[in-house]
């Protein structure tokens, strides 16, 4: 017999998911903290990776249900025109050009 | 339970995988022509390359009972180089024409240049020649919301590609409701540190339902995990969700998807 899908009630998510996240919200803190006591933080916590990282925690606080793509769109080049190279160039998680825009 | 992975590179596996994929319940697998991990420096790698998974690798699963089938194309790292392009896009055909080819993949763009365009559009053209499925390798991180416009613009105005008979692979939150709202098929890639997590890739499913969707491991030389397709399954279990419905996503799916090419059969 088939038994009916029942999806999960919200505080059964919490239930499920909370160690692990607390955890991975730890490794988030932990890296932010890394970067803070050694040398250079400064010149790290300009770039644009870290921009666009602090940014997406703060995205974090929305009221909303699409934070993850929230946080996909801060991290994204949103322009349109092809690149007139590749060579030499690599996908880092961030684009650079962001900034300019309020990215 | 069965389960299809639909991308998953087993040239970069050892045989012990085979084995690990057989007792786990995945007896058929489609691996995608992919970047070495080095830029090669001629067709002729290409041709060892494409002996290998036309040959080689089906033999190599068959010993454990699984099925493999493959994807022919160039991928868009390599792409770059226009004069090996037009070498490799050459002997395409040839290796197309083997009984285990689906098609023309995993194909598409990477950091979005003109020369990476230009390869794609030619071997779209192949892929119309030929009535050819297409597996489309969309590009990664920041570049991927772009890159998978600018595929699905290209693949749209050739009236001729039919985008139920294309899968856009690597889809994430950002991209799926553009792939899925135009017709297409999408895959979702379960890589441990730089892709989507079982958890987000039923996240997708609950948010996008069951239909078009085909998740793989994608499986290579990085870091990679050739059973993440069962683990995953298995947080769609835990979740509650009927079998019916895991069945669909991990089997029925990605067999409906592949099944249009007549080359195909289930293990």
């Amino acid at each position: 017999m088939t038994v009916p899908y029942r999806p999960l009630k919200a505080p059964e998510i919490l239930d499920l998911y909370f160690i692990e996240n607390r955890a991975r919200l730890l490794d988030i803190a932990s890296f932010l903290d890394r970067i803070d006591r050694h040398e250079g933080a400064a010149q790290a916590r300009s770039d644009f990776r870290y921009q666009a990282f602090v940014k997406s925690v703060a995205a974090l606080l929305a009221s909303t249900d699409e934070r993850t793509k929230a946080v996909q769109l801060l991290c994204s080049d949103m322009s349109s025109e092809p690149l007139e190279s590749a060579v030499g160039l690599k996908a880092v998680g961030a684009w650079q050009g962001g900034d300019d825009e309020g990215n | 339970m069965k389960a299809i992975d639909p991308h998953i590179h087993m040239v970069s596996r050892t045989t012990d995988d085979y084995l690990k994929l057989a007792v786990s319940g995945i007896h058929t697998v489609s691996e995608p022509a992919f970047w070495a991990g080095f830029d090669r420096s001629s067709a002729d790698c290409f041709r060892d390359y494409f002996h290998q998974l036309t040959v080689v690798e089906p033999a190599r699963a068959a010993r454990f009972g699984i099925r493999h089938f493959c994807w022919i194309g160039l991928n868009s790292k390599e792409a770059e180089n226009l004069e090996l392009s037009r070498e490799v896009l050459a002997i395409l055909p040839e290796y197309l024409d083997r009984p285990t080819a689906l098609g023309i993949g995993e194909v598409g763009l990477n950091k979005n240049s003109r020369n990476e365009i230009k390869v794609l559009e030619q071997q779209l053209q192949l892929a119309v020649d030929r009535s050819e499925l297409l597996l489309i390798h969309t590009p990664h991180l920041e570049d991927k919301l772009k890159g998978t416009r600018i595929i699905m613009n290209m693949i749209l105005s050739e009236p001729k590609l039919d985008p139920s008979r294309v899968l856009i692979d690597h889809a994430e939150e950002h991209t799926i409701g553009e792939i899925k709202e135009q017709g297409f098929w999408f895959g979702l890639t379960l890589y441990p540190n730089s892709k989507g997590s079982p958890e987000r890739a039923i996240d997708a499913v609950e948010i996008f339902g069951t239909e078009r969707i085909c998740i793989n491991s994608s499986a290579d030389w990085s870091v990679s995990d050739p059973l993440s397709v069962l683990k995953c399954a298995n947080e769609m279990r835990r979740r509650g969700h009927p079998e019916e419905s895991i069945n669909k996503v991990f089997y029925e799916n990605p067999k409906s998807f592949l099944s249009q090419c007549p080359k195909f059969q289930v293990g």
